[in-house]
């Protein structure tokens, strides 16, 4: 499965496309697409210029990112692992995070 | 120090307030991330893994009080509390917001600080010997020098859009403080044996992809002429400087091709040029110079009592005196290294609290002076050996006083995986790992000067090619990977390390170090450095210490 | 598609005069231009120096900036404009931002084109800056000299 991460260009906060096309701040509310859906859903994305400085796919299932870059997605989902209290995992307190 | 005059200030101001307008484009999507990311990053924003990443200069690592107190304020408001020291003697922020940069810029230019030029392919930021000023043997304050290049360099209009970045520094004493052959330019004043003031000019060194040491293409250049000289330099740079591939675009790749090449092109440019008229106004340069004299210091005698007596009745302090505190030029002076190396934090990493703590002890105790070193430590220059127990105490007091000045912990990283984008791994867990495994201070005495270098990729900011030993992040498959580089060195006796052999993993990494230096324990002579016996044995036996006899 | 031109300092915008132009590959292979005004394009690689008895007989170079990051051209301008002493037109062509366009003027350019480029964003971009710091193909006066003549005049 697929997610789509991206960089909010304000603030550059992390953040992922959720299943109405919202750009949401928690990877628990990121819609998983398949890998066709996927393509079509970025483009779309994409083309929302001046909301968001990056947007890319990631490999991910319910619980995270997977495959080759999931120990890079993980410190994007959830914060630097050297500094616990700072990030997503600091602010973002629930456990879906 | 340097103090802007209204020409300086109208100049930044005028800087920021183009880069409100590029953000402002941005935002309103006149401009694209394409087209803005050059911008961007020609004021030091970057988009790393979590946020955007601001840069600020430091000029040749020079900070007052007062700016040190603004960098503190700056943490605090816009960002979480802290900043990160880098290898070039800049702060960086990690979590500001893209629509706060014109602000936070706006608030540097009140304490005479920018961003101008820390990033994109431009002459960047220019960096310096920490102790200039202070440092026993120094030729001239190297600062003098380095402001005359910030000013030249700032916003040049010919050498803006180079084939890639460019690095310059400047030193003026034996002892190389600032890696000036590891950058582009590097530049070492010394007095001929006339007399006369000038500069060895070296050109093409630098680290990365792939590393070099960099070629001296003039013995001596009259101090006079710097800025024309530096300017057929740029200019054979821009010309001839590869641009169909970013990886070979850097001066070293053009240098390194044809040394004597290059130094041909270099003195037929230079001897073309208008040198009058580009070396500039001599009484501009006197002007420079008289922001550098040395501060009022006190005849003061060179042992201190005070000082003896605190050190035989604390044994802590004395380490500390041993490890962190270095020869001052001027009798009852000292020079105090403040490390940003606590054991098992992020090196480089400074609480706006400890900020404030610094800029305090500046002001009571160093002539209102601090400077920020390319191993990612502070310095106060100018401390009264009579002080110096005070400062301890006031550093310990903000975890400021680890006495592990050139010491095995005493290591540079990069920021790495855990913020970087372009990282392929972590490097600030292993740093804090091998850290935690030399935290013994006798023990870490015991094994004297050594310098550990980590990079999260082959970028290498973490220099890992200059350290007695160096390691770099690689990623396989998608996991964390340390390959082990020797013998290498960033001071006055430069050389490349060299890659032992296959990589290790991440459990791996620090027991690996901890062979080579138990190895080195059992192996030097006296007084002898481990890059000392690096440099005697050779890699074999290094390597058999790594890999066992699979080495063979 | 616009012109900026330098003109007595300030700008103007217009057409892109058509004189008549001839590419340096063209000038190699004999074409020669005819009556009227001449203008040559030169590509960013050439030693523009080398070039000097071709450059001459034209009113205008134009140089080329492929992408806007390839800065070779600036050095080709001021060459041209500091060494060989060309007093005709220096036209920049290509990506041009108008964030570059300051660059381009000090280094010795006085004709950018702009083609679909905000006319306004490059006159506010031309005025962002009261002075420089270093000696360039412009006549400002750098900053060092500013405050020498300053300190004379107190």
């Amino acid at each position: 499965m697929k997610a789509i991460t991206a960089n909010r260009l304000s603030d550059g906060v992390v953040v992922y496309v959720d299943a109405h096309g919202a750009l949401v701040e928690r990877f628990g509310d990121a819609q998983l697409f398949d890998a066709d859906e996927a393509d079509e859903a970025l483009v779309r994305i994409l083309e929302r210029k001046g909301a968001i400085a990056s947007a890319y796919l990631i490999d991910a299932d319910a619980a995270g990112p997977t495959g080759r870059g999931a120990l890079r997605e993980t410190i994007r989902k959830s914060g630097p692992t050297v500094r616990r209290d700072l990030g997503k995992q600091a602010e973002l307190t629930d456990e879906r995070v | 120090m340097y103090r802007y005059d209204e020409f300086d200030e109208t100049f930044v101001r005028e800087r920021v307030a183009e880069f409100r307008g590029q953000v402002a484009r941005r935002l309103s999507g006149e401009l694209s991330e394409e087209q803005f990311k050059p911008l961007r990053l020609m004021n030091g924003v970057y988009l790393q893994l979590h946020a955007y990443m601001l840069r600020v200069a430091i000029p040749y690592g020079t900070l007052s009080a007062r700016q040190m107190r603004q960098l503190a304020m700056i943490a605090r408001k816009y960002d979480k509390g802290y900043g990160h020291f880098t290898t070039r003697q800049n702060i960086q922020y990690n979590w500001p917001a893209l629509i706060d940069v014109p602000d936070i810029l706006d608030d540097l230019a009140d304490v005479e600080m920018h961003s101008i030029q820390t990033s994109g392919n431009c002459i960047r930021n220019v960096t310096s010997d920490p102790y200039a000023g202070a440092a026993a043997n120094e030729t001239d304050d190297p600062r003098i020098w380095a402001e005359v290049i910030r000013q030249w360099s700032s916003q040049h209009p010919e050498f803006s859009f180079l084939p890639r970045k460019f690095k310059i520094a400047v030193t003026a004493s034996d002892k190389d403080r600032a890696a000036i052959k590891v950058h582009d330019i590097g530049l070492r004043l010394y007095r001929n044996e006339d007399g006369e003031r000038g500069f060895q000019v070296f050109v093409g060194g630098g680290l990365g992809r792939t590393p070099y040491i960099g070629e001296r293409i003039r013995e001596f250049l009259p101090e006079r002429q710097l800025l024309s000289y530096l300017e057929a330099i740029m200019r054979v740079y821009n010309r001839y400087g590869r641009r169909d591939n970013k990886f070979k675009a850097r001066i070293k790749i053009l240098v390194s091709s044809d040394p004597d090449d290059f130094r041909r092109l270099v003195e037929e440019e230079w001897a073309k040029s208008d040198r009058e008229k580009l070396n500039g106004p001599l009484d501009e340069l006197l002007r420079v110079r008289r922001f550098f004299e040395p501060p009022k210091y006190e005849n003061i005698p060179q042992t201190c009592n005070s000082l003896d007596a605190a050190r035989a009745r604390n044994d802590e302090f004395d380490r500390w005196v041993r490890n962190n505190v270095s020869d001052h030029r001027m009798a009852g002076y000292a020079i105090v290294n403040v490390s940003l190396k606590p054991i098992g934090k992020a090196p480089g990493d400074i609480s706006a609290e400890a900020m404030e703590t610094v800029a305090d002890i500046a002001e009571r105790y160093s002539f209102d002076e601090i400077r920020a070193t390319h191993e990612q430590n502070l310095c106060l220059p100018h401390v009264r050996k009579a002080d110096l127990f005070d400062v301890w105490r006031a550093l310990d007091s903000a975890r400021l006083a680890t006495a592990n000045i050139g010491l095995a912990s005493d290591i540079i990283a990069c920021p790495g995986l855990d913020y970087c984008d372009l990282a392929n791994a972590r490097s600030i867990p292993v740093a804090a790992r091998i850290a935690e495994r030399f935290a013994d201070s006798d023990e870490a005495d015991g094994i004297g000067e050594l310098k550990i270098k980590i990079s999260g990729c082959i970028n290498a900011c973490g220099h890992h090619h200059a350290g007695h030993i160096g390691i770099l992040g690689v990623d396989k498959k998608g996991e964390e990977f340390y390959q082990i580089t020797l013998g290498g060195s960033g001071g006055e006796d430069a050389s490349i390390g060299e890659i032992t052999g296959r990589s290790f993993s991440s459990s791996e990494v620090v027991d690996a170090v901890e062979r080579l230096v138990t190895f080195y324990k059992e192996n030097r002579t006296v007084g002898e450095r481990f890059l000392d016996l690096y440099r005697r044995l050779g890699p074999a036996p290094f390597k058999e210490t790594l890999y066992g006899d699979a080495a063979h | 598609m616009a012109t900026l031109r330098i003109k007595n300092g300030s700008a103007l915008f217009g057409d892109i005069r058509k004189g008549q132009e001839i590419s340096l590959a063209a000038w190699r292979e004999g074409v020669r231009p005819e009556a009227g005004r001449f203008e040559i394009s030169i590509p960013n690689t050439e030693d523009i120096e080398s070039l000097e008895n071709v450059i001459r007989r034209f009113d205008a170079v134009i140089l080329d900036f492929p992408v806007f990051s390839d800065g070779r051209a600036y050095s080709q301008a001021r060459i041209l404009r500091e060494r060989l002493g060309y007093k005709g037109e220096i036209r920049a062509r290509g990506d041009i931002l108008c964030d570059q366009a300051l660059f381009m003027i000090r280094c010795g350019f006085d004709a950018l084109e702009i083609g679909n480029g905000d006319k306004d964003a490059f006159t506010k971009a031309l005025g962002a800056y009261s002075a420089y710091y270093q000696i360039a193909s412009d006549n400002s006066v750098p900053i060092g000299a500013r405050r020498s003549r300053r300190r004379d005049a107190a």
